[in-house]
């Protein structure tokens, strides 16, 4: 939408995916994962057909394998996940590491700091002094789009794996970038290679020199690549001291440029490894030297292994993001200098953005998300909670169900750990409890990295009980394709996993099949699914996401009849944000909000709910 | 020219706004609203940067965005007490941004008002008089009863649009740019009935 063609204010995701596009990657995949998951659309959009290879994977370390095989033929790849994915990933990725590369491959991280959507807020620079490869971090969506173009030279030149670390504010923030053209380099031919790309013990013992050395060119060529550099202020003679300097980088940056613009500042464009010269020097030339990092005190770490004593998490949290204010704050604090500007002036200087809202003089009620209206998740949870049962749960929407009024979740942990927890419980908990523990799982988190805890709970004959919530898309991420769905990441028809033989294959013997819209079906076949029994029992609970079920475009669906209804208060336990309550404790249909899935006139005792949609929705 | 930042600061003789906060309910258009506001910034020539929450917005939460305008580097978050503009397009999330505004600010507020599901359950209450409570925050307040305003256009759909409107009349920029911009953002059949919204909202918030 720019005057110029050749610019566009693009999110940190879309300018990862032109980066790469121009960059010549020829086979991309992910899975999806907030704040990552534009980077795959972005592509599947992009990239022509027959031009490049772009999928969702089945989960992250399959993405990541499925990219260092193309690697490994020739061509450039790269994967693409949320910070917790790269956990998923870490198996083939320490691996990687050692073989190295024959097409540029970089592994994309975007980084959840605030954890605005995520259960952790790691620091994935780690995994770079973890699995000695480098580490790349934008600024800027114009730095996204170079940094990432950037990384596949850097991978071919140092035969390295490179990261590419994002974070929500640069993944979900748009800044205006340059256009390029798509680059074509020629494919590196496969040469089969034992000693490089079969890493039994003989071969990793002679590649792990090799990887300690290339981790040693590449301090090298930190010192003096332009992806670090030194702001000097112009107005300060180069001889002269500063009296403060920042050593900063990735989102930091920018709060550093807006909170001190007339500072010098050390800005790491690639945050490992670092420059030692580079920051040896810069910290000879100021008085007070900081480092300005979210999370961890990683730089703060290596200016300390250099000998350097700068000033960081002594004064920045450790926790959360960091904005302009609060490195404004902490720096005058320190400096003990009199606190001037608009933060000040507002009297919210004090304390971060959240903080601010919270501390209003007279409090608001919180809006968290919530299931959407005619969610066939609810339907189950209502079931689920009215058995009183003990639930383990995962990752997705449907963890929601931990919120009030349906309160049905005891335990989420991480992707795919609910069936796992379950069968724990179920050992660990005397039989009355036990009998009461059921897991529940989407569909895409299923085949993520559920399939493996349900053969083992058929293997060794555990009597757990799996609720498979299956709306049949990735709704939580924007309605991803998954093998469950059959459809693929370019929304093209693709093999439709039956969850119903997979299950079977896993040696499940008691299965059902269930629309939770029927809620007595649902009761049915949950209460059959408690009888203890040898072995696990799975409840297939499925039906079309409610926001893209075309029969539920109606509105306003629901009527009350208030002389009927004696305010029992029932329809309320669903949380359905369409019923509101009236000053008598009866229903009202909210406005708009309504698409008539009916839920609450099943749990009605008086009729006092009806449909409009008639007789023909059972 | 110095590459520090200039967000915030007044650019030129006239009052013109260059941090702006979108505050909505998941599902409501303000995803749309962010994007049309960078788009019409980008349009003046200016460096911008926006910044928003993915992940649960169709999930009928708070819903928060951001848009800055400035020279060199700068964050795309806006802090508390440093907007010139917020777009409101429900009451209580517009009350939920006010201590992002700096004093004297510009207030567009939607009427309408969603109840959050832990009222609906009992857990909390609404509080008294949001508008009356914006008032006192705003520099400049105009009330927009852009549900109402949507509905007898024929969709609902377009209350965010009504409410731009009334931003545009507001920001000291072209009336042309917006309506280019609305044009271009909203689905091409579209286009008539978000034209008239955009009007509907000009006219109100016309001194």
């Amino acid at each position: 939408m720019a005057k110029d063609p050749q610019t566009a204010l693009l999110y940190g995701n879309e300018a990862i995916a032109r980066g790469a596009w121009e960059a010549g990657v020829r086979v991309a995949t992910g899975y999806p994962g907030t704040p990552s998951t534009e980077i795959i659309e972005a592509m599947a959009v992009l990239a022509d057909r027959d031009d490049v290879y772009v999928e969702w994977s089945s989960n992250e370390k399959v993405a990541l394998e499925v990219a260092i095989g193309a690697s490994i033929a020739g061509v450039r790849a790269m994967a693409c996940m949320k910070h917790v994915g790269v956990n998923v990933a870490a198996d083939p990725l320490m691996s990687a590491a050692y073989m190295g590369v024959n097409g540029g491959l970089v592994l994309v991280t975007a980084d959840d700091p605030g954890m605005h959507s995520s259960q952790n807020e790691q620091d994935n620079r780690w995994y770079g002094k973890f699995a000695h490869i480098p580490v790349l971090e934008p600024s800027d969506s114009a730095e996204a789009l170079a940094f990432t173009a950037e990384a596949f030279e850097l991978s071919e030149q140092f035969d390295t794996p490179v990261l590419l670390r994002s974070v929500t504010r640069i993944s979900h923030a748009r800044s205006l970038v340059q256009l390029g053209e798509r680059q074509a380099p020629a494919p590196h031919p496969y040469v089969k290679d034992t000693a490089k790309y079969v890493i039994i013990p003989a071969n990793a013992r002679k590649l792990k020199p090799k990887v300690l050395e290339r981790m040693d060119r590449l301090a090298g060529f930190a010192e003096t690549s332009p992806l670090n550099r030194i702001d000097w202020p112009a107005g300060l003679p180069v001889g002269h001291r500063a009296t403060r300097g920042f050593v900063t980088g990735g989102m930091s940056y920018s709060l550093v440029k807006e909170a001190f613009p007339d500072d010098p500042v050390l800005k790491l464009g690639m945050a490992y490894p670092v420059p030692a010269n580079m920051l040896r020097d810069f910290a000879s030339r100021v008085d007070r030297l900081y480092v300005v990092e979210e999370l961890d005190p990683f730089w703060q770490a290596e200016l300390r292994w250099l000998g350097l004593q700068p000033v960081g998490k002594e004064i920045f949290p450790a926790a959360g993001e960091l904005s302009t204010t609060v490195v404004r704050m902490a720096v005058a604090r320190h400096e003990g200098l009199a606190i001037t500007g608009p933060a000040a002036d507002s009297g919210a200087a004090e304390v971060a953005p959240r903080d601010a809202i919270a501390d209003q003089a007279e409090p608001l009620p919180a809006r968290p998300p919530v299931l959407c209206p005619g969610c066939p998740h609810r339907a189950a949870f209502y079931v689920l909670r009215k058995l009183r049962l003990t639930v383990t749960g995962d990752i997705g929407c449907y963890t929601l169900g931990v919120m009030p009024p349906l309160s049905s979740m005891d335990t989420t942990i991480c992707m795919g750990a609910s069936i796992g927890a379950a069968i724990g419980m179920r050992r660990a908990l005397p039989p009355e409890q036990a009998d009461k523990v059921v897991a529940v799982i989407g569909d895409s988190t299923f085949v993520h990295s559920g399939i493996a805890p349900l053969i083992d709970a058929a293997y060794n004959r555990t009597d757990v009980v799996v609720v498979i919530m299956d709306n049949l898309t990735t709704a939580m991420t924007g309605h991803q394709g998954n093998p469950a769905s059959g459809m693929d990441a370019r929304h093209q028809p693709a093999h439709q996993l039956s969850l119903e033989e997979l299950v079977k294959a896993c040696g499940v013997e008691r299965l059902w099949v269930v629309d939770p819209n029927d809620l007595k079906a649902m009761e049915t076949a949950m209460r059959a699914a408690l009888v203890p029994a040898q072995g696990p029992a799975v409840v297939i609970s499925r039906r079309l996401c409610a926001l893209i079920d075309a029969s539920l475009r109606g509105r306003d669906l629901v009527t009350v009849d208030l002389d009927a209804c004696i305010a029992c208060g029932i329809c309320f336990r669903l949380g359905c944000p369409a019923l509101a309550k009236n000053a008598d404790g009866k229903p009202v249909v909210q406005p708009g909000l309504c698409v008539g899935c009916d839920q609450c006139v099943q749990v009605c005792p008086t009729g006092a709910l009806a449909s409009s949609r008639g007789g023909d929705r059972q | 020219m110095s590459n520090s930042h200039r967000a915030g600061a007044p650019q030129g003789a006239g009052f013109i706004l260059n941090n702006f906060v979108i505050a909505s309910v998941g599902g409501q258009g303000g995803l749309l609203a962010t994007r049309v506001i960078a788009d019409v910034l980008v349009r003046t020539g200016a460096q911008v940067k926006t910044s928003e929450v993915h992940g649960m917005a169709q999930r009928g939460g708070s819903v928060m965005s951001f848009v800055r305008r400035g020279v060199g580097d700068f964050s795309p978050v806006i802090d508390p007490g440093t907007a010139d503009a917020l777009l409101g397009l429900e009451l209580l999330e517009t009350a939920r941004a006010l201590p992002f505004l700096r004093p004297g600010a510009v207030v567009i507020a939607n009427t309408e008002c969603v109840t959050p599901v832990p009222v609906i359950t009992g857990q909390s209450k609404m509080p008294g008089d949001l508008a009356a409570t914006i008032r006192k925050a705003a520099g400049r307040l105009v009330l927009v009863p852009a549900g109402e305003i949507a509905v007898r256009l024929g969709s609902g759909r377009v209350a965010n649009v009504v409410c731009l409107g009334a931003l545009a009349a507001c920001s000291g920029i072209d009336q042309a740019l917006w309506l280019d911009v609305v044009a271009a953002a909203v689905p091409p059949r579209t286009v008539d009935l978000n034209l008239k919204a955009f009007a509907e909202g000009v006219a109100l918030a016309k001194p």
